[in-house]
């Protein structure tokens, strides 16, 4: 009974084990590529269009809607005891620390990560990748490098673009539809938003872009079985980056708090 | 092993190629297991430069495996496989490129990039190289499809071209960087006879113009008869019967009549 019930969460936690290990792996593969082979310029700038420039919309409709509905839920509750005029610190704060980097790598997630698994995963199962292989290519170099860099430079901006729309939106809704003093609005923010809070905001950013560049690629290279392989590895990939920033946010949290501790100090 | 008739013994020994210093493919006791199926179970092969071998056998019976060993792209359980007097087994991924120059391979698929035109894939070998002349590699490109004979279909994505015709781009884009062995993988499969035979012209064509050493995995015996020098059978993991297509049409073993005449009951009756 207690072999079989130890045999039982043995399995899936060997395959969970094995699973962070292959991901590591390339992530190690990867980063010693960056550092000592050539990088293909064109393919990363390609991928800084694909990740930065075309995920713009995106990013900004959700940094815009959650500064909005943020800055009104925040003035119903504060304005209850005369605090109305702080619904600008609380807003940028947030934004800049939490929202702007969850939402947006959640974001990028769905609309990047799902597209860079279903695009190598299909090159796995069309024999695409063993034909690089093949051609002295190697795949690491090709495939997963120009993305990692890519995203590595673009999550930082995507979000401060969020960060600075959600700002903006949340100021636009407080001021001309909430009807806040916006001199008071804008003192406080300015006086409780820090240069960390920024900070924390956009090395949050860094990390999410290199979960989900790891995650979305090792799960199209580990792509099988044809078009239902690639299909649960975009699905895999999607849900896997996601609940990764989501744990890891709480970590990120905990620890960049005592770099960049929150409040006036 | 058998290695020519009337009295064909199937044997294990490696065949060796009488006065043969280096050849360009040699393969020791391979031995390849997927899950529980034992695929390969010890292949003895010799490859000598500048000729065609096909090696031939029952669908599913490890050939396209085979191949896939020979440049790499899988790391067997057990055995051996030099190629040009290098032994590649525990090269790592990026010490396998040099050898992977030496070698092209016509994958069964063609698996041309499908997000790159024509001309791109046939240049990307060479791009990966490092040539970026723009009119050298225009040039290689045309002389490439004047080879394969498909003229002036630079611009066409791989998705608007006919299976024939993804195969010759393949086989351009495998040889565009003038390997000493090129690996076919079920080159005429999914073909009608016509282009199949176009294939066949073009694999003994490049292995006259260009001295190259060819492997060609199929089971089209007309395409074997057609480009082979010498033919060889995998059995159950193992090669069966190796010499030359005379000596496999003339032999009067069971096994190897079956699969020539495609008698499905295994009674060589």
């Amino acid at each position: 009974m207690i072999v079989r019930f130890f045999s039982a969460l043995g399995a899936p936690l060997l395959a969970f084990f094995q699973y962070l290990g292959e991901i590591m792996l390339l992530a190690a593969d990867t980063f010693r590529s960056i550092f000592t082979h050539k990088l293909r310029w064109k393919l990363f700038l390609n991928q800084v269009v694909e990740i930065g420039l075309l995920s713009q919309l995106v990013v900004v409709i959700t940094g815009a809607f959650t500064g909005a509905v943020f800055a009104a839920q925040t003035f119903f509750q504060f304005n209850k005891i005369g605090m109305g005029s702080a619904t600008g610190a609380v807003v940028s704060v947030s934004i800049c620390r939490e929202l702007g980097p969850v939402l947006t790598a959640l974001m990028v997630a769905g609309r990047v990560g799902a597209a860079m698994s279903a695009e190598i995963g299909t090159m796995k199962v069309t024999e695409q990748i063993d034909a690089l292989r093949a051609l002295a290519v190697y795949p690491t170099d090709y495939l997963v490098v120009p993305r990692a860099l890519a995203m590595m430079v673009s999550m930082p901006l995507l979000v401060a673009e969020c960060i600075a729309v959600g700002i903006a939106a949340g100021y636009f809704v407080a001021i001309f539809m909430l009807e806040i003093n916006g001199t008071y609005y804008m003192a406080n923010m300015v006086r409780w938003t820090r240069n960390r809070d920024i900070i924390m905001g956009l090395s949050k950013a860094f990390c999410f872009g290199v979960l989900i560049v790891f995650i979305s690629c090792q799960k199209g290279l580990s792509a099988r079985e044809g078009a239902v392989g690639v299909g649960r590895a975009t699905t895999e990939a999607v849900v896997n980056s996601s609940l990764a920033i989501l744990i890891c946010n709480f970590f990120l949290t905990m620890l960049l708090n005592i770099i960049y501790p929150a409040g006036y100090q | 092993m058998i290695e020519a008739p009337p009295s064909p013994k199937p044997s294990t020994k490696p065949h060796l190629v009488p006065g043969n210093s280096s050849p360009m493919v040699a393969v020791r006791s391979l031995a390849k297991k997927i899950g529980e199926q034992e695929i390969l179970r010890g292949v003895d092969l010799e490859v000598t430069r500048g000729e065609t071998l096909a090696i031939i056998g029952r669908s599913g019976g490890g050939k396209s495996v085979l191949l896939k060993h020979l440049v790499g792209l899988m790391e067997p359980d057990a055995g051996e496989i030099w190629i040009e007097g290098q032994n590649i087994i525990g090269l790592t991924e990026r010490q396998l490129g040099a050898v992977r120059e030496k070698i092209g391979i016509l994958f069964q698929g063609a698996a041309l990039f499908d997000s790159m035109t024509v001309a791109e894939n046939i240049a990307f070998p060479l791009r990966e190289a490092g040539e970026r002349n723009p009119k050298v590699l225009r040039e290689k490109v045309r002389e490439m499809l004047d080879v394969v004979e498909l003229e002036g279909q630079e611009e066409k994505m791989p998705e608007s071209l006919s299976g024939g015709m993804k195969k010759r781009v393949g086989l351009a884009r495998s040889i565009v960087r003038r390997p000493s062995c090129v690996l076919y993988d079920e080159p005429t499969s999914g073909l009608d006879p016509v282009v199949s035979d176009s294939i066949n012209r073009l694999i003994r064509r490049l292995q006259k113009r260009l001295g190259m050493t060819s492997v060609v995995v199929t089971h089209d015996m007309k395409s074997a008869f057609d480009v082979a020098n010498h033919v060889a059978y995998l059995h159950e993991g193992r090669i069966y019967f190796y010499g030359t297509p005379n000596q496999l049409q003339q032999t009067s073993d069971p096994i190897l009549q079956d699969f020539l005449l495609g008698r499905s009951d295994g009674t060589g009756d």
